[in-house]
């Protein structure tokens, strides 16, 4: 922009200067770049060859065979499906509920007013950013007793259920607190002409609001579906049966078992990245605009 | 803002409410308060009772009054919890010092479309989708005794470095890899917010003969306040509760001690007691400054 602004010499000599510098910095982090993306690419590598031969040629051997064996091999005897299907019934049902339930309490802490807004704003901000240790023993012991209550110690805990109600119930917290900041942008006047309109609270939610919730929703729906898939602590402190556990949880065991088979865990991590890759390229806008949502705000 | 000006209408709107409606509002702010409050708040409260007692089973009878006994066992009694605090320690400082730093700084670089840079962007941001599960086990690739960095160093397994079994090594290995994702988590917040400051603010710094350095101390970064808090309050927070990549490195069972993992350790399994309950309220305790930090700067306007 400024080189089309014709500069006496002395400045001329400084922006060139600054070129020089600009080209070294972006050869330096260019160079960070590439390390940085390195340990995903050796273990993509490290996935297409057989372990043996690592074995007996050392880590840079040249391949001699290479191909996708390790991810049927991991497919079928890590039972990734069945693992897939455990994160699809935790994470779907709990990113539906969490933003339900966000965009529910925004709606009425935002268009209607109330004494007690801002306290409950800040209740479900501040039980979000509580440290998951801190509930987890009343967490546990509730879930028990709720079985024993209903004839079945497994209603809750060791249930996919139980891990989605806690996911729903922290999150709850940041999906409000995000929801409640875009919806204080909508002109208040959008909710007075559907009131005149003789609109009840049910339509004024589903017909007039959630519409223009689609960008906020977008957003946090790939950010909790992310954040969810990637949840560790939950899944393996709530269940006990292992082939309930979601698939991030899972490779914790499969690492201790397969170990004696490391080219095969390569594969299995590399398919367990697959969502995340998928947001990554694909959804990668929405993930951005999600995370930063929360702290941009003002 | 706009409260002042729509404040004088909400008495005449409140009479529109009818039945169904008060009842649809119930349900509407009810049902996820309720859900919230019962595994979120009542829980926290009910574990801060709870560390001051002794408790196992389900039956609440079988609760025994404790005083401060777990909190004695763990500051007297059990010499692996100062460990830990030191690791976490040093976590924070390597995250505050080096890490964060380093993901500003890259932010600063990449706002300003040097070549390449929507390569470089994609690149530091990649490890952030990734779960700390799978991180471990990447990085485990390069690390681990017959992998890449111990063949770098032409090592036979026999003499090879254990990077997570020697002390003099495993927390550095760890701070990297735990920076690798928080580098990439900082640079995306810190880029959001440079995206929103005036541009023409930096020209005309630029123009008025500030060096670059200058621009960002005096200009770039003052601007960039409320950013600042949020990523010195995500620094201070993920560095006390790591958890999952240790855990998953050393497969739960000792390895470098950190709050996270001595905390589950004492919460959940076979070791579990109510002392895992003062942990935990330990670990709440510390991590409340920058909580309520966080809380100020986000409910600044709505408080007032």
């Amino acid at each position: 922009m400024t080189s089309a602004i014709k500069l006496p010499g002395k400045k001329k000599k400084r922006l060139y200067a600054q070129d020089i510098k600009d080209r070294l910095i972006s050869i330096f982090i260019g160079i960070f770049a590439i390390l940085w993306i390195f340990p995903i690419l050796w273990t993509l590598w490290s996935s297409l060859r057989p372990y043996k031969e690592i074995r007996a040629g050392g880590v840079f051997s040249p391949p001699q065979e290479l191909g996708l064996f390790n991810y049927q091999d991991a497919i079928s005897r890590m039972e990734l499906p069945t693992y897939f299907y455990n994160t699809a019934v935790i994470t779907i049902p709990a990113v539906f509920l969490t933003l339900l339930f966000g965009s529910l309490i925004a709606f009425v802490v935002t268009r209607y007013s109330f004494k007690f807004n801002v306290a409950m704003l800040l209740l479900f901000t501040a039980g979000n950013l509580l440290p998951a240790q801190l509930v987890f023993i009343p967490v546990f012991k509730m879930y028990l007793a709720i079985g024993d209550l209903v004839g079945d110690r497994r209603f809750l805990y060791d249930n996919h259920w139980g891990v989605v109600l806690i996911h729903v119930a922290f999150q709850m917290g940041f999906a409000t607190f995000v929801l409640s900041s875009y919806m204080k942008t909508i002109p208040k006047e959008i909710s007075e002409s559907a009131m005149v309109d003789g609109a009840n609270v049910f339509t004024h939610y589903f017909r007039v609001m959630l519409p223009l919730l689609r960008p906020p929703l977008a957003s946090l729906a790939v950010l909790m579906t992310t954040w969810i898939y990637n949840d560790f602590f939950w899944a393996l402190v709530l269940m006990s049966t292992d082939s309930k556990r979601p698939i991030t949880s899972a490779l914790g065991r499969l690492q201790g078992e397969f170990v004696t088979d490391y080219n095969l865990l390569a594969a299995g991590a590399m398919i367990a990245v697959i969502p995340t890759l998928i947001v990554f390229f694909v959804m990668r806008r929405q993930f951005v605009s999600g995370l930063t949502l929360g702290s941009t705000k003002g | 803002m706009t409260t002042e000006t729509t404040a004088p209408s909400n008495p005449r709107r409140r009479r529109f409410f009818s039945k169904t409606d008060k009842i649809t509002l119930g349900f509407f702010v009810g049902i996820p308060t309720f859900l919230h409050i019962a595994l979120v708040w009542f829980p926290a409260i009910a574990t801060i009772y709870l560390s001051f007692t002794y408790w196992t089973g389900i039956k609440l009878e079988s609760i025994q009054w404790a005083g401060l006994a777990n909190y004695e066992n763990i500051f007297f009694n059990t010499p692996i919890f100062w460990d830990a605090l030191r690791v976490n320690t040093i976590w924070l400082l390597w995250f505050f010092l080096i890490a964060t730093p380093i993901g500003v700084l890259l932010a600063y670089q990449i706002d300003r479309e040097i070549r390449g840079h929507k390569f470089y962007q994609s690149a530091y941001y990649l490890p952030v989708v990734l779960s700390l599960a799978v991180t471990g086990i990447i990085w485990n690739f390069l690390l681990r005794p017959d992998g890449f960095v111990n063949g770098l160093l032409g090592l036979p397994i026999s003499e090879a470095i254990s990077f997570f079994g020697d002390d003099r090594y495993n927390i550095w290995v760890i701070m990297i890899m735990a920076s690798w994702r928080h580098i990439g988590y900082i640079m995306l917040l810190y880029l959001a917010g440079l995206k929103a400051i005036d541009a023409a603010l930096r020209e005309a710094a630029t123009i008025d003969g500030a060096t670059e350095w200058q621009t960002f101390r005096k200009v770039v970064f003052p601007a960039m306040r409320p950013v600042n808090i949020i990523v010195l309050v995500i620094t201070i927070i993920e560095s006390l509760r790591a958890f999952d990549m240790v855990y998953i490195i050393y497969g739960g069972r000792g390895g470098l001690p950190i709050l996270g993992v001595l905390i589950f350790e004492n919460i959940a399994g076979e070791g579990a007691s109510m002392k895992g309950a003062a942990y935990a309220v330990i670990l709440f305790l510390l991590s409340i400054i920058p909580i309520i930090t966080y809380l100020q700067q986000q409910f600044k306007e709505d408080v007032k």
